[in-house]
Formats: C-alpha cells, sequence, structure tokens
C-alpha cells in the first residue's frame, strides 16, 4: 500500500504539479484548498505526510502547524512547508513551530522528491 | 595772613560742626523725626555732590582756559534731571524695588545676579574714581597752601602732604562712622546725607558771595561786568557743536553713572516723587554755581599776575583784595565740595568692594560651616565695610602721593567721567532693552574699558610713563591704526572726546552684538522683564518655590545681618501678615523673597540670594550652584504665557513627531507587506513555471495530451508575470506622479464603445454590455487613453467576476457643467460590505477564483482617476455592484 501525502495548497497550476510529481514518485495525493478546514483533514486522513502551504485562504499555513504540533498525535508527522513570500522571518518562525522542513518556492522537483524522501525514510 | 593752623583749625571746627548735624540727624531718624531729611530739598541738596572740588575751583580755571565749554559740565546733568520722567525716574524705581545698593549691584542683579559682572563693575568702578578722590584731596592741601602762602601756589611741601594726608584721615574716621553706623536695610544714611546737604549750602552760599564780591566790590556792578566779560577773551563764543554735544553728553552719561551720583540719586532716595521737585531744582542749582563763574574768571585774569594758577581764582581773588574773611568762606566752600565727595564717593565704593568682592570671598571661604549660620555675618559687613572705606581713601591718597600733587591731576575728572560712563550701555541697556544679556553686558564693559585705559587712563600718566613713546608716535607693535590719541587714524580731536566717542561707541558695539549673539539665562530674562517694566510691575523676581527651610534659622541668619531688633519686627510683621499670631512666620516663598530683598539691602541681591538659598536648599552649596538653581526654579515661573505658549507648541511638536513616527511605522509595515506581497505574487506563477518545465524536461512518461497541457500552463503562467510586472510598473509611474497625461479632446461615447469592444475581445462568451448615452455627446478633453483603460478595467472586472444567472452590464452617462459621470453597474452578487473598503487597494483581489488577476487593476484605475482630477468609487446597490467614474469634462492644467 502506497504512502499518503495530503497536498495542502490553494493555488491550481502547483497543486497539478507536485500532484503529478508526487504520484509518479509513487504516492498517494489527497489535495486541500482551505486553511480553515485542513487540520479537519489531516484528522479525518491520517497522511504519512503534509506538504502545506504558507498563504492560503481561511487559516495560514503557520497556524496549522502550530495546531498540528500542539496535538500529541502529530507532534513526529513530517511536515514540508512551502513559502512563496521568501522572508527570513518566516522560516525561523516556521522551524521554531516545528516544521519538519521548509522551503521556498519557486522550487526545483528534484529538491522537493528528495526532501519528501528523506523526511518518510525513518 | 592767616596761618595754616588757623585753617586746620577752622577745618576742624567745620569738620565738628558736620559730626554734629549728622549725628543730629541719625538721631531724628532714629525717632522718626524725618520732615527735614525725608523734603525734596535735603535730596537735592545732596545732589550736588556732583559738584566736586574739580567743580568749585575748577570751573574758573577750565573758564579761563577755555572759555564758555565750562557749561557742558553743568549741561548734561541738567539735562538729565529735566528729562527725569524718561531715565531718572525708571533708574530711581528700578533701583528701590530691587533695593539695589550700587551701580554694580544694579547692573549684576540685571544680569542674573552675576556676581562676576559685579566685580567687574566694582573693579572698573574703583580705578575711575580712585584718582578723582586724589584730586579732591589734592584741591584741598593746594588751596590750604595758597592761603598760607600765595606766591608758593605750586609748592608740595612737606606740609601740604602731611596735611593731605590729615584730611585724608579725617575724611576716613568721618565716613567709617556714619557710612558704617548701621547696617540700614536700606542702605540710607540719613546722617552723611543731612551733612553733605549742609555742604552743599556752604559751597554754593561761598561761591555766590565771591561772585558777588567780584561783581559789585570789583567791577563795580553788573553793567561794567558785562563790558569788562565783552572785552574779555572768555566773552568771546566760539562754540564747537560736536565738541560741545560730546561732553554733555558725557557729564550727563558721568551724572547717571558715578557710583557716588547713584548712591545719592537712588539709593539715599525716599520718595520717588522728591525727583520732580529735584528736576528743576538741581539744574537751578547748578545754574546759581555757574552763574559767576565768568566774572571770577574774567576779574582773576584782569587782577592776577600772570602765571597765576586759575583754578584757585576763587581764593586767589579775594585773597588779593584783602578779603580774608570772604576768602575763607571760600576755603570751607572748596573743602565742602571736596570732603562731601570724599565721603559719599567713598561709601558707595565700599558698599561695592564688600558686597561684591570681600562677602562673597568671606561666604566661600566660611562656606563649609554653613557662613549664613554659623558666623555673626553683621559685624563681618561692618568690618568689611570699614576696611574697604579705609583702603580706598588710603588708594586715593597713595594716587596723591605718587603723582605729587602734578598738575596732571586737572585732567583727572573728565578721565573720570570717560570712565563711568562705560557702566552707560549696560545700565540703560538693562532697563530698556529686554534682549541685552550678561554676556553683552561683560563684553561693553570689559571693551570700554580697555579702550579707556589704552585711550584715556594710561596716557594721562605722560608720554614714557605706561605707555611708551613709541606707542604714542606709531601705535602698539608699530601699528599704527592703534596710537592711543588717535585711534584708527582718527586725529585731531581732543583727546577727552575721543576716548569718549571710541570707549564708549566700541562698548554699544560690543554689548549690542554679545547680546544678540548671546542666549540669556531664565534669571535674567526674568530680571530683565523685571527691570524694563518696572513701571508695569514693581514686584521682584520669584526666585523661591516650596521649602523646608526651618523659620528659626532665617530668624537666626536675618538677626545678624539686620540686627535683632530689625530682624524681629521685620518676622513678628510677616507673621501677623499671614495671619499668625507667634512671632515666627511661615517660610512661604512670597516670605523668603521679601527676606532676600530685605537683606540685599545689607549685604547685596547676589550674597542674599546665595544666603538665603544656604538655608532653604539645606545644604551648604556655592554661589554658583545656587545660581543654578535659582534658575531652574525662576524658569517655573518665568513668565507664565509664554511657558504656555511653548508647553503648547512642544505638544504640537511632540504630537506632530508622534504622528510622522506613526506614519513612518505604517508605511515600514506597508513596506513590508507590499514587497511580501509581491514576492508571493511573482513567486506563485515563477513555481508553476519551473516545476512544469522540469517535468517536461524530463518527459519521461508523458502522455501527449500531457504534454501539451503543461506546456500551456507555462505559458498562461508566464502571461500572468508579464501582466503583473506591467500593472506594477504602471501603477509605480502612476503613484511617483511620473506620468504625463496625454491630453487629446474627443466624444465620450467612442472611448466607452472602445473600452468595451477591446475588454471582450478576449472572452468567448462575451458579457452583454447595455449603454446609456445622453442625448447630446459629451466632448471631453483629457487623456484619452488613461480614461479608456479604467473603463476596459472596470468591463473586465464585471465580465470576471460578475455571477449571476444571466448576467450583464449596463454603463450609463451623465453629465453636469464641470464633470462627466460614467456609472458601471451590474447584476452580480455585490460584494461583501466588510471587504468593500480593501477594493482599491493593492493585491486586493475578493473574488479572484482562478487567480488569473494580480489585484492591481483597480488600484490603477483609482491612481489614473487621481491624475485626471476625477475619481472612482464603490456605490452600494442592493442588487449586483456598481461603480462610479467621475471625470472632469477639461482636464484641469497640472499646477508647474
Amino acid at each position: 500500500m502506497s504512502k499518503r501525502v495530503l497536498l495542502v495548497e490553494d493555488e491550481p497550476n502547483i497543486i497539478e504539479a507536485v500532484s503529478f510529481l508526487l504520484s509518479r514518485d509513487g504516492w498517494h495525493v489527497d489535495t486541500h484548498s482551505d486553511g480553515g478546514t485542513a487540520v479537519a483533514k489531516v484528522q479525518e486522513l491520517e497522511p504519512d505526510l503534509v506538504v502545506l502551504d504558507h498563504m492560503l485562504p481561511g487559516k495560514s499555513g503557520m497556524d496549522i502547524l502550530t495546531e498540528l504540533r500542539g496535538d500529541a498525535a502529530y507532534k513526529d508527522l513530517p511536515i514540508l512547508m512551502l513559502t512563496a513570500r521568501g522572508q527570513m522571518r518566516d522560516r525561523a518562525l516556521a522551524e521554531e513551530a516545528g516544521v519538519s522542513r521548509f522551503m521556498t518556492k519557486p522550487f526545483s522537483n528534484t529538491e522537493v522528491l528528495n526532501a519528501v524522501r528523506d523526511l518518510t525514510r525513518a | 595772613m592767616a596761618s595754616i593752623n588757623l585753617l586746620i583749625g577752622v577745618c576742624v571746627a567745620y569738620a565738628v560742626l558736620l559730626f554734629i548735624i549728622a549725628f543730629a540727624a541719625e538721631r531724628g531718624a532714629a525717632q522718626g523725626r524725618r520732615a527735614w531729611l525725608g523734603s525734596p530739598v535735603v535730596y537735592t541738596l545732596s545732589l550736588s555732590i556732583y559738584c566736586t572740588a574739580w567743580t568749585f575751583y575748577g570751573a574758573v580755571g577750565y573758564a579761563a582756559r577755555s572759555g564758555m565749554e565750562f557749561v557742558t559740565i553743568y549741561l548734561g546733568p541738567s539735562l538729565v534731571m529735566i528729562g527725569w520722567w524718561w531715565v531718572l525716574r525708571k533708574l530711581v524705581r528700578i533701583g528701590r524695588a530691587q533695593r539695589a545698593t550700587s551701580v554694580a549691584d544694579l547692573i549684576s542683579s540685571r544680569y542674573g545676579k552675576s556676581n562676576a559682572l559685579a566685580i567687574l563693575v566694582t573693579v572698573m568702578a574703583v580705578i575711575g574714581v580712585t584718582p578723582y578722590i586724589a584730586l579732591q584731596l589734592q584741591s584741598v592741601t593746594t588751596s590750604l597752601a595758597i592761603f598760607a602762602d600765595p606766591s608758593e601756589a605750586t609748592d608740595g611741601g612737606m606740609n601740604q602732604t602731611q596735611a593731605a594726608f590729615w584730611i585724608a584721615f579725617g575724611l576716613a574716621i568721618f565716613t567709617v562712622l556714619f557710612g558704617t553706623r548701621n547696617l540700614n536695610t536700606n542702605e540710607r544714611h540719613d546722617g552723611v546725607v543731612m551733612a553733605i546737604a549742609v555742604e552743599a549750602v556752604v559751597k554754593l552760599f561761598a561761591l555766590v558771595a565771591v561772585g558777588v564780591f567780584v561783581v559789585w566790590g570789583i567791577a563795580g556792578g553788573p553793567t561794567q561786568m558785562m563790558a569788562q566779560i565783552d572785552a574779555s577773551s572768555i566773552g568771546a563764543w566760539s562754540l564747537d557743536g560736536s565738541r560741545w554735544l560730546a561732553l554733555t553728553a558725557l557729564s550727563g552719561a558721568a551724572f547717571l553713572c558715578l557710583p557716588r551720583m547713584f548712591q545719592v540719586l537712588v539709593v539715599e532716595n525716599d520718595d520717588e516723587r522728591h525727583l520732580q521737585v529735584a528736576a528743576w531744582a538741581f539744574p537751578l542749582y547748578l545754574m546759581l554755581m555757574s552763574l559767576f563763574v565768568v566774572p571770577i574768571a574774567v576779574v582773576g585774569l584782569d587782577l592776577l599776575p600772570a602765571g597765576s594758577n586759575p583754578d584757585f581764582f576763587v581764593l586767589s581773588v579775594p585773597l588779593s583784595q584783602g578779603q580774608d574773611g570772604l576768602a575763607m568762606l571760600s576755603f570751607l566752600g572748596g573743602f565742602s565740595s571736596a570732603t562731601s565727595m570724599v565721603i559719599v564717593a567713598t561709601l558707595a565704593l565700599s558698599t561695592m568692594v564688600s558686597n561684591h568682592v570681600v562677602m562673597p570671598i568671606y561666604l566661600s571661604v566660611k562656606d563649609t560651616g554653613g557662613a549664613s549660620v554659623s558666623g555673626d555675618v553683621r559685624n563681618v559687613v561692618i568690618l568689611s565695610r570699614r576696611v574697604s572705606i579705609l583702603v580706598i581713601i588710603a588708594l586715593g591718597y597713595l594716587y596723591y602721593r605718587m603723582s605729587g600733587g602734578s598738575g596732571a591731576l586737572a585732567a583727572i575728572g573728565l578721565i573720570s567721567f570717560v570712565g563711568v560712563a562705560q557702566f552707560l550701555p549696560a545700565m540703560l541697556g538693562g532697563i530698556f532693552w529686554r534682549a541685552s544679556t550678561r554676556v553683552g553686558a561683560a563684553c561693553g564693559l570689559f571693551v570700554g574699558f580697555v579702550v579707556w585705559s589704552f585711550t584715556s587712563l594710561l596716557p594721562s600718566f605722560g608720554e614714557g610713563a605706561v605707555l611708551s613713546q613709541s606707542v604714542f608716535d606709531s601705535g602698539v607693535f608699530g601699528i599704527n591704526l592703534l596710537r592711543p590719541l588717535a585711534l584708527f587714524g582718527i586725529e585731531g580731536i581732543d583727546s577727552t572726546v575721543h576716548a569718549f566717542i571710541w570707549s564708549l561707541s566700541l562698548n554699544i558695539l560690543a554689548f549690542v552684538v554679545g547680546s544678540l549673539v548671546s542666549f540669556p539665562t531664565p534669571l535674567e530674562r526674568l530680571q530683565g522683564a523685571q527691570f524694563v517694566n518696572v513701571f508695569a510691575h514693581t514686584g521682584h523676581a520669584k526666585g523661591w518655590s516650596a521649602t523646608a527651610a526651618a523659620s528659626e534659622d532665617l530668624m537666626i541668619m536675618a538677626q545678624r545681618i539686620l540686627g535683632p531688633d530689625e530682624a524681629q519686627a521685620l518676622f513678628r510683621a510677616q507673621a501677623l501678615s499671614q495671619g499668625s499670631d507667634g512671632y515666627l512666620p511661615d517660610p512661604t516663598p512670597e516670605f523668603l523673597e521679601h527676606l532676600e530683598r530685605e537683606l540685599a539691602g545689607s549685604v547685596g541681591a547676589a550674597t542674599a540670594h546665595a544666603m538665603v538659598g544656604q538655608l532653604v536648599g539645606g545644604a551648604t552649596v556655592s554661589v554658583q550652584d545656587l545660581m543654578a538653581v535659582a534658575d531652574e526654579s525662576a524658569q517655573l515661573l518665568e513668565y507664565s504665557t509664554q511657558l504656555e505658549a511653548k508647553s503648547a507648541e512642544l505638544t504640537r511638536t511632540a504630537g506632530q513627531l508622534r504622528d510622522a513616527n506613526n506614519m513612518l511605522t505604517q508605511l515600514s509595515v506597508q513596506k513590508d507587506a507590499f514587497l511580501s506581497q509581491i514576492s508571493h505574487e511573482l513567486r506563485t506563477p515563477m513555481t508553476s513555471i519551473r516545476s512544469f518545465s522540469e517535468i517536461l524536461r524530463d518527459a519521461e512518461g508523458l502522455t501527449e495530451p500531457e504534454q501539451t497541457k503543461y506546456a500551456s500552463i507555462i505559458h498562461q503562467e508566464s502571461i500572468r508575470l508579464t501582466r503583473l510586472l506591467d500593472d506594477l510598473l504602471d501603477l509605480s509611474v502612476l503613484e511617483n506622479g511620473q506620468v504625463s497625461l496625454n491630453v487629446s479632446s474627443g466624444p465620450l461615447n467612442d472611448v466607452i464603445e472602445h473600452a468595451v469592444l477591446t475588454a471582450q475581445a478576449g472572452f468567448n462568451a462575451a458579457l452583454p454590455v447595455i449603454r446609456r448615452y445622453p442625448d447630446r455627446a459629451v466632448p471631453m478633453s483629457t487623456d484619452l487613453d488613461r480614461l479608456s483603460q479604467v473603463f476596459i478595467n472596470l468591463i473586465t472586472n464585471a465580465q470576471k467576476y460578475c455571477q449571476s444567472d444571466a448576467p450583464e452590464l449596463t454603463i450609463e452617462v451623465a453629465q453636469d457643467e464641470t464633470f462627466a459621470l460614467i456609472m458601471f453597474r451590474d447584476n452580480g452578487v455585490p460584494i461583501p460590505a466588510t471587504t468593500r473598503a480593501l477594493i482599491f487597494e493593492k493585491f486586493a483581489r475578493i473574488n479572484d477564483q482562478d487567480g488569473s488577476g494580480a489585484g492591481l487593476g483597480l488600484a490603477i484605475c483609482r491612481e489614473i482617476m487621481t491624475r485626471l482630477g476625477g475619481d472612482v468609487t464603490y456605490v452600494p446597490a442592493s442588487l449586483g455592484n456598481c461603480f462610479l467614474v467621475r471625470v472632469p469634462l477639461n482636464v484641469p492644467m497640472p499646477e508647474t
């Protein structure tokens, strides 16, 4: 059974690209575009990995991250965060909040795949 | 011919008489009988100390040498008195209100109670007046000699020096006895004033008696006298206007500035109304004094052998006629002139020396022990006053001995005048010009003093004496412009006038410049206001705030300075006025001010301030520290209106700064948010482009449709990116105001039609657009391309966001005199009220589902409309969305 990844992202073309990459690498990809219901979606799907956008309608990726890490069940859930805002402060804040990996858009496909493999190997 | 011993006997008898008069006056004053003392007549007569032996004897000599010019010496003071309303009245009022004890005290008090300034004035006064005192001693001794043996008028024998010594000694005793008998709070000397008033009568009577004798006894009557004067060279009325003006100004200035004149004019003034009487009575006195000067001079020149000293015609003319009694009277007149001058001048100088030099030094030395409390200051003050008197008279005597009674002394009267006239700018500036400062006063005094020393005092010792011959011939360091008697190359004027004009002009210049470039301390400004506006509020600089000082301590200090009786009376009166039944008033600021003022009468303003400060502050501090404290507390009270104005201004400035800071913070936040937004808007399409291009590059396992789809995403995102950049640049240009309008004319309808066509071009299912134009075409003169851009934006927005089953857009045009109104109304879902305020902001994509817009369109529209002089607004409607564009028919010309 292939591993499940939940992609939380609101930009249609980026959803398309990341879904394509991860599916080809053998993942089962679920997508979700609304920040407000993202945590519920994680609880529902229990994915092995979450790829999280920073700017989302409803609730920011940072808030979602904090909320997930606050729940003991998701303390070790690998979370890869993607941001297009490109500010140093965001990375520091995300790392403080317990992000597993933080990447800036635009990313290289290889980087994303390596990161995902890295995070789910252990 | 009377023996010198007889003369000395007469002198002693006369002195004893004066002692008795002074003593009786003081007794009377102490018992409250001031009828005589308090009369304007005594005040007027006391002013006559202006007429010293130099004028008593010297005026005749002056007339014999230079004709009518001697009148200037009387003219200046007369003018000052006649114009009392303008200067003297103010000076007297200030002197009384501030309890000024001397010229030095007045000037120091005016310029922030600066003791340094007081010391400068004191030193200048001592240097300027000491030779003048010597001149009096010389007059008396010479007159003694003439009386004893007219043929040896210029002989400086042993008798003369001895006589000079004893005269000096006698004057010192008199001054010490009556000048420092008690430390009166108002520094008045009733005995001394009475004695000099009597002396004034004696000298006037003596001179008039000699005059009457000369006119009626020798010349044979007024008619013959006039004829004789006309025949004489003195009668030739040669009038040098500028010289007269300068000498009159000089004598007027000296009248105001001489320490002894300040003493009688201001300090001893009992009642301001006395000035009204003195204003005509004193000029009258001077007129009487000068009435017989010319007759005596003319007769003396005719009668006496050539080479006789004309300075003593008043004495030698009666003597030559065998009128020993008259000569004796004349001698007593001269003696009176000399003694009254020496007594008052010494008194005034000793007050200055004691208050401004000795006491501050004593206080600072005793500082550690808390001088004002531990020592008996009263005795110290009296002692220092007495020592000062002795020292000053001794200085005069020494000067007399060293100058050997030479004829050069005769010029000293005028030299002294020029010296003390240096106080005038600081004094008058202080009472009439609020902006004058301590720095200005110090600069002026110093410069005036230096120039006076160089051009007048030092040359008076003779060429080669102090200044070398070469300095006289070719100036200091050989600089021709720096010759003492021809400063800056101005030659050919009398040395007195030369010195007066140069020293006073440079003094004034330094005073004004110094005042303008320096900033007054709060206390200076406070005192300046008190002085200049003395008639507006005859209060006192409020220097003390609420205090922890114990009344007992203040009482102890006051007793030591004022004496027990007076201090207790003062405290009792204050306690009563505060409504208390006891003997100790509360140390309220008002009481402290009152006390300080009372103490100032005894020890001077600066010292009194320091003493009260020592107790009020509760600590032993230096005078400088106290000044600083006083400055601060005075600052709090200074011109409350000005402070309030300043405070309001400060609040305003602070508010502006706060606003500016908030704005900057806001701008900074906006800038960060904007950069963040830009970054997001740029990175998002780039992410898709990069990702899909990488997928296409590694093309393995891609189906044909997938490849096409991904390539078209890349294409679509590239266009989005380009549009974003275009919009950003457009907006940036518009916001910076760099855009230049391309104004052209055309009907509004055409612009709208063109916009509709353009907007619909890119869409398969074009939104139906209903147009409602007015009957008449609306001619526009504006940037039609920019206007069209706004329309296209609005139509495209409606096309993209209008959510309705049958979407449609209505464009309606209306017009008034200056504006065209274009309404764009669709039938979609209205924008929520909460987000309406944001729609014109950058990156405010409200309903952007497909992400194709950058969120800059409406921001650009708003900028364009602002440039065109109109606006675009969202009009809330019950159904659909409505944008209203308002544009001037003719674009306003940009203000260049």
